[in-house]
């Protein structure tokens, strides 16, 4: 009995070691908010089109009627946020070569230099909603821009990037969860 | 003479100031009652941008907006549960600066008071042990003692004699 309580004190920092070990690790991201919305239905929200943009607006009805021929992305972004910027060609690319359908939510940005900055880059949305208030990024939880949510064919977020998709892990990532969606997505339609 | 006005002036003005308000004045409900459920509410609530931050103190854009729909739903007759839940299942327990009562949370909860008990017996043990041993040396010095101290006196009652 005694011996044992000798190893009591081993014990302990053997799995306080092991915590501290797994603090340590610098795959871990403290700052990461897991996100509610994932295996969720898309949350409710109805914006219009950007002001002055033949784009029409998005609703989130839009998400849901999703015919499963190929999974939605939903791309929060806006003209004065620079990473947005660098995200804007692989997310262009990504609409180009793997069949996804990109949808924007154009947040708290004005529609003048929206529409400024989709005329000089391109514009990869099917469909962008303007989200003047910021009302519809606090449904979507997100805590800056740019996020970007993959939905699946029922209606369902499986993904959350919070970030540019830049580089080759953001872009695998991205990859696996839209497999995911066109997998989900055809048992459901 | 001028630059001692100068610091007891900055002096001054660090003791009269008081810390920034985030909350901006065309925030701030007309109802004093509500205005306050507010910013009880917003206290307990963390910014999702800066997030030691509650959302009270934060002057980021999102910590606006929070704010500006706490007040809202409370205007429309929300209890401050029902605020908290909104926030909740849009952000997540995260928003939370107090962590619910839950079995993902249990750990969280239990592990300190766990981690004292386990503290307050090892030191109870050891000053147990050490209470008795010291009992215990006290008394075999007592005993030591008494036969030492009788030894020199009889030594020394003895050794004349010899």
């Amino acid at each position: 009995m005694k011996r044992l309580f000798a190893l009591f004190p081993i014990t302990i920092a053997g799995i306080l070691g092991a915590f501290l070990l797994w603090g340590l690790n610098p795959d871990r991201d403290p700052n990461e908010i897991p996100s509610v919305l994932i295996s969720q239905p898309v949350p409710g929200f109805d914006l219009p089109p950007v002001d002055g943009l033949d784009t029409d607006g998005l609703s989130s009805t839009d998400l849901v009627k999703n015919d499963g021929s190929a999974p939605i992305v939903v791309n929060v972004f806006a003209s004065w946020c620079v990473p947005c910027r660098a995200e804007h060609a692989v997310l262009t690319r990504m609409v180009r070569d793997e069949g996804i359908r990109l949808m924007g939510i154009n947040y708290k940005d004005k529609p003048k230099d929206a529409r400024k900055w989709l005329d000089d880059l391109g514009n990869p949305y099917e469909r962008i909603g303007s989200d003047l208030d910021g009302r519809a990024g606090i449904e979507w939880g997100i805590s800056g821009v740019p996020e970007t949510f993959v939905i699946d064919g029922a209606g369902k977020v499986v993904f959350r990037f919070v970030g540019p998709v830049l580089g080759d892990e953001a872009i695998s990532r991205m990859r696996t969860a839209l497999d995911q969606a066109r997998a989900s997505g055809g048992e459901a339609s | 003479m001028i630059g001692r006005f100068v610091i007891t002036l900055v002096i001054l003005a660090a003791l009269v100031s008081q810390p920034a308000f985030a909350v901006e004045p065309d925030e701030l409900l007309a109802d004093p009652v509500l205005e306050q459920r507010a910013r009880v509410i917003s206290k307990q609530v963390r910014c999702v941008v800066c997030q030691n931050q509650d959302i009270d103190s934060s002057n980021a854009g999102v910590a606006r907006d929070l704010r500006l729909l706490v007040r809202e739903r409370l205007v429309a007759g929300d209890t401050d549960q029902q605020v908290m839940d909104f926030l909740v299942a849009r952000y997540g327990d995260y928003v939370l600066f107090n962590p619910p009562w839950k079995p993902s949370t249990y750990i969280l909860w239990v592990a300190p008071i766990v981690i004292l008990g386990l503290g307050g017996i090892a030191t109870a043990a050891v000053l147990i042990q050490n209470a008795r041993r010291y009992r215990k040396s006290r008394k075999q010095e007592a005993e030591h003692g008494a036969s030492e101290e009788q030894k020199p006196e009889s030594h020394s009652l003895t050794e004349p004699q010899a």
